[in-house]
């Protein structure tokens, strides 16, 4: 085995896993879906880091952190909703994106190209990876109390702007990880698909959040093993491979 | 002079051009049993907030205990938002209180006595005993002082009744300072050491027995009440 392709290995596991985790929280805050737009965020910075050959990872993170602070700087400026300002910006993004975006490179943005990872990128999965997980570990608790009651966790405490902040960011990380194995197009997939299959399988909370994070690594081994034998792009294999998990999930069902 | 454990005076609070609390000035003495009666819209929910500090709010607000530890039971807080979540009520009470005997003495307090209640699904509780268990909850970490926001709305009468038994137990029990927001003047005449009927500045305070009378009741609530004081 060839070492470029272990690297991706590792890293498509701690990403999996990581995403698969922090995805189980997303979903108890009905917040699945914004994993969506901020990939799509990305691709004016992905685009930009393809042209003049910087990481990938680096320009969807500055685009995505670019993008958050258009949307929070609108928010002061009007009346819209969030959810609003969020399509309006999304779409200018995603629209500035593909003006700029090499054609021949479209591909690796969209979807993904685990083959182009090394020895940084894995450092980075490892290190942001577990930054992340023990991040949320710290905080899943607090952050599942004030989602029952936002006044209850106040008064126990808790510093729920804060809390809000440091998971807000967290996801901005894994987002921006995500793209260089799954591509804009699916960053919001691997947050749900492993946390929706373990939620099915689940009737406590440490089961369902551990069950999301293995659920998340195992899509990302088996997907990883399937693009190794038919060589299909890697990105969607992986995300194939969890709906696969969460369909049997749905016999267990609890 | 018994001892006070809260003091609010000149106590305002605004939301936009509204006024909600006027000039509002009361206090709480240690191991009362203290109501907080008004129509709805009186600012009752309001208040509380202001108290706990989840609102700003002009005026003081002096809380007189060393280490304060409030427990506070929000209102409607719903089973809805419970059925959505994965969780046990071992696990919930686990967010507070790391000793699975402390929990199982817990439980077992607020009348949720059989082991299986540690793994079941707080949404999988009938209403009454959501609350009960909601209760309890509140009650770890030993609070000084408790703050109940309407805690028997949702429930049928006989749960009610219970629902009020196990505040009444807490505060005989535990000789613990306890706040409740109700509008169930029965409540007001069987459980409580004094009685503070909201409307922005509030109308009255003191025992209940002197301070409600018919007069009152009918400016508090808007329209003739017909109640008639239990004499035991």
């Amino acid at each position: 085995m060839d070492i470029q392709f272990i690297l991706s290995l590792i890293t498509a596991i701690f990403i999996g896993g990581v995403a698969g985790y922090l995805g189980s929280l997303m979903i108890t805050k009905k917040m699945a879906l914004v994993g969506g737009p901020l990939g799509h965020l990305a691709l004016p910075g992905v685009a930009l880091a393809l042209i003049y050959h910087y990481d990938i990872f680096l320009g969807a993170l500055l685009s995505i952190a670019a993008g958050a602070a258009v949307i929070w700087f609108l928010g002061t400026k009007t009346k819209l909703s969030m959810e609003a300002l969020t399509g309006v910006v999304f779409a200018a993004g995603v629209a500035l994106g593909f003006l700029i975006l090499p054609l021949s490179r479209a591909k690796e943005a969209l979807i993904g190209d685990i083959t182009k990872i090394g020895l940084i990128d894995t450092s980075l999965a490892i290190i942001l990876g577990l930054a992340v997980f023990l991040l949320i570990k710290k905080i899943y608790s607090n952050m599942i109390l004030a989602g029952i009651s936002e006044d209850l966790a106040r008064t126990g405490g808790v510093n729920v702007k804060k809390y809000n902040f440091i998971y807000l960011v967290c996801i901005a990380l894994i987002v921006a990880l995500e793209v260089k194995i799954v591509g804009i197009l699916f960053t919001v997939a691997l947050l749900v698909i492993p946390a929706a299959a373990s939620r099915n399988f689940s009737r406590t909370l440490s089961r369902y959040s551990s069950g999301a994070l293995v659920i998340g690594i195992i899509s990302a081994i088996l997907g990883i093993l399937f693009f190794k034998l038919s060589g299909f792009p890697a990105g969607p294999l992986i995300i194939l491979t969890g709906t696969l998990i969460f369909i049997i999930s749905l016999f267990f069902k609890k | 002079m018994e001892d006070v454990v809260l003091k609010v005076k000149n106590l305002n609070v605004e939301f936009g051009d509204e006024k909600i609390i006027e000039d509002l000035s009361f206090q709480v003495k240690r191991g009362e049993f203290f109501i907080i009666l008004g129509a709805n819209g009186a600012g009752k929910t309001t208040l509380f907030k202001a108290l706990l500090g989840l609102i700003p709010y002009k005026g003081e607000i002096i809380f007189d205990l060393k280490n304060l530890k409030i427990g506070y039971l929000p209102e409607r807080l719903s089973r809805a938002k419970f059925k959505e979540l994965p969780i046990s009520i071992k696990e919930f009470y686990k967010f507070k209180e790391d000793s699975i005997e402390k929990i199982s003495e817990m439980l077992k307090f607020v009348g949720l006595k059989e082991q299986k209640f540690l793994e079941r699904e707080p949404g999988s509780l009938s209403s009454g005993q959501f609350q009960r268990m909601l209760i309890g909850w509140v009650l770890l970490g030993d609070p000084q002082i408790l703050f109940f926001d309407e805690p028997t709305t949702g429930i049928d009468i006989g749960g009610e009744e219970t629902i009020y038994f196990l505040l009444q137990k807490i505060w005989q029990e535990k000789k613990l300072t306890i706040l409740l927001i109700t509008h169930d003047l029965n409540v007001v005449y069987g459980y409580s050491t004094n009685v503070l009927c909201l409307y922005k500045k509030g109308l009255c305070s003191g025992p209940p027995r002197e301070v409600l009378t018919p007069e009152l009741l009918e400016r508090l609530y808007g329209s003739k009440i017909k109640f008639y004081k239990h004499i035991h």
